[in-house]
């Protein structure tokens, strides 16, 4: 398994858009942060930026990267190896490198301009996000049939959760304002781990009152810290659970 | 050494492989013949364990394909489509697959320096042509010595001086006792190699023969002819195949 790892490590370090990506993640990191003097302003305009482009740029590449693979796996899994591992090297072999693009990206800058707590909390939002996309990825490639599928229902899978179910939130908590549902919407938070990597974030960053109702209602609820540490092991959940299902339907999967 | 018991396989209605059974034995190049979407590659793909079987069994030397992947450590494979990461270099994806089976030390590089190879060793997969990696994936089907070779298409893309040392070297393997199962498209390709010939048609296995009892029965040398025959004549005697 770790040789699988190493030969997919080194085939993506050398690839283009993972660099691309990295180069990026730096110049927005960087320009954002040098804009305004206040660095809270910085990260949290950071952070907008990891919640949009972090799902979708990875979901999309780890899909195709993937579906892209399907031989590479083929020709692995007629060796004497188990499936498992095949596809949990696969997995670690394509997270690795994207997380590495972000820590990189983004971590090295902040390191200069802004270090502290604040900042380590950012980058491990954005390396948990990668983590979870990632694994989301794996699910819809050992579900889907075909590459043009897959595609497809990784991009609606990235619109829903960066656009999509804050909408839906929104809708919820207007249609049933007059009823208790505070306890309720901080479960429903729990379903989508970008949420769960803004509400991270902005616990740290005392403007959760200020950033809209799931922040303020993690605050209200759980406290800083509590708060922190629901929500970090909400997302560990989003990365377990699709990576134990993928495993489990490639036991069986056709190639 | 391969076994296979009324082995089923449909992919949504379409039924790929219908109720297949069939004994290979050591020492035979196995000829798998059929028109497209006949079934041919499910068939080898389930050997691999690539294709999970519907119904029936499939053992390999005594081991039974569905429990246990160690058997593959004797069956050295060569896809038809041979796609690679495209920035790993020939010799990253050979030192790979020498890594993943470690405790096997003993190497069979030939076709690595016949095919020149070892002179292109630092390129890296995306520049290759279809050919080189088509090369690349019959070397690394040949690097450990394995009793079993599956070769899907192999000689499809090769020059034809590559592909005359790859008949070569799969002739001389075959007279070391190694069992091969082989399909391809080009009749003339498999003139002495195939010892016997399975043809499949719509998944049903219609034919199971060695190559003389077939030029006996049809009064053909040439194996092209005979398979032409064959088909012409209505697939004659598929009631007592070897099987």
């Amino acid at each position: 398994m770790k040789t699988i790892i190493k030969y997919v490590l080194l085939d993506l370090f050398k690839n283009k858009i993972i660099l691309i990506y990295t180069l990026l993640l730096a110049v927005l990191a960087i320009s954002l942060l040098s804009l305004d003097d206040n660095p809270s302003k910085g990260l949290l305009s950071l952070l907008n930026v990891t919640l949009l482009f972090v799902p979708v740029i990875t979901i999309l590449f780890a899909t195709i990267y993937f579906f892209n693979a399907v031989e590479f796996t083929e020709l692995l899994l007629s060796q004497p190896i188990r499936r498992e591992r095949v596809i949990l090297a696969e997995y670690a072999g394509v997270a690795l490198p994207l997380c590495a693009a972000y820590a990189a990206g983004v971590g090295l800058p902040l390191l200069f301009i802004v270090s502290g707590t604040q900042s380590l909390v950012l980058v491990l939002t954005g390396v948990l996000l990668t983590l979870v996309f990632s694994s989301l990825a794996l699910l819809i490639f050992v579900t889907s049939k075909d590459k043009t599928r897959g595609i497809g229902i990784a991009i609606v899978a990235a619109l829903f959760f960066t656009l999509l179910f804050d909408g839906l939130l929104i809708g919820f908590i207007y249609a049933f304002s007059d009823y208790p549902i505070d306890q309720a919407v901080v479960g429903m938070i729990a379903l989508n781990p970008v949420d769960l990597g803004r509400v991270l974030m902005l616990l740290q960053l005392d403007v959760a009152v200020l950033m809209g109702y799931s922040g303020a209602l993690f605050k209200k609820f759980l406290g800083s810290a509590a708060g922190s540490v629901f929500s970090a092991v909400c997302m560990l959940f989003w990365v377990i659970v699709p990576l134990l299902l993928s495993v489990r339907i490639f036991r069986k999967k056709d190639l | 050494m391969i076994g296979i018991e009324q082995l089923t396989k449909s992919f949504g209605k379409f039924r790929a492989l219908d109720n297949i059974s069939l004994q290979l034995q050591a020492g035979q190049a196995v000829s798998l013949l059929g028109p497209n979407g006949s079934g041919k590659t499910t068939l080898i793909k389930s050997i691999l364990g690539l294709v999970i079987p519907e119904k029936g069994t499939i053992t390999i030397n005594g081991h039974v394909v569905r429990r246990d992947w160690r058997y593959r450590a004797g069956i050295g494979y060569m896809p038809q489509i041979g796609r690679y990461p495209d920035n790993m270099t020939i010799r990253q994806v050979i030192r790979m697959i020498k890594e993943i089976r470690g405790e096997h030390r003993q190497y069979d590089e030939e076709l690595i320096h016949g095919f020149g190879l070892d002179k292109a060793m630092d390129k890296t997969m995306r520049s290759l042509s279809g050919g080189t990696r088509q090369k690349v994936s019959a070397c690394l089907a040949f690097l450990f010595s394995p009793d079993i070779y599956i070769l899907d298409e192999p000689t499809a893309g090769l020059d034809p001086v590559a592909s005359e040392l790859l008949k070569e070297k799969i002739t001389r393997e075959r007279a070391a006792g190694k069992l091969i199962l082989i399909t391809s498209h080009v009749l003339s390709d498999l003139e002495g190699i195939a010892s016997h010939i399975i043809y499949l048609q719509d998944g049903r296995l219609v034919l199971y023969k060695s190559v003389e009892a077939l030029q006996a029965a049809t009064g053909e040398e040439k194996l092209n002819k005979v398979i032409a025959q064959v088909m012409k004549a209505g697939l004659p005697g598929a009631e007592d195949n070897e099987a």
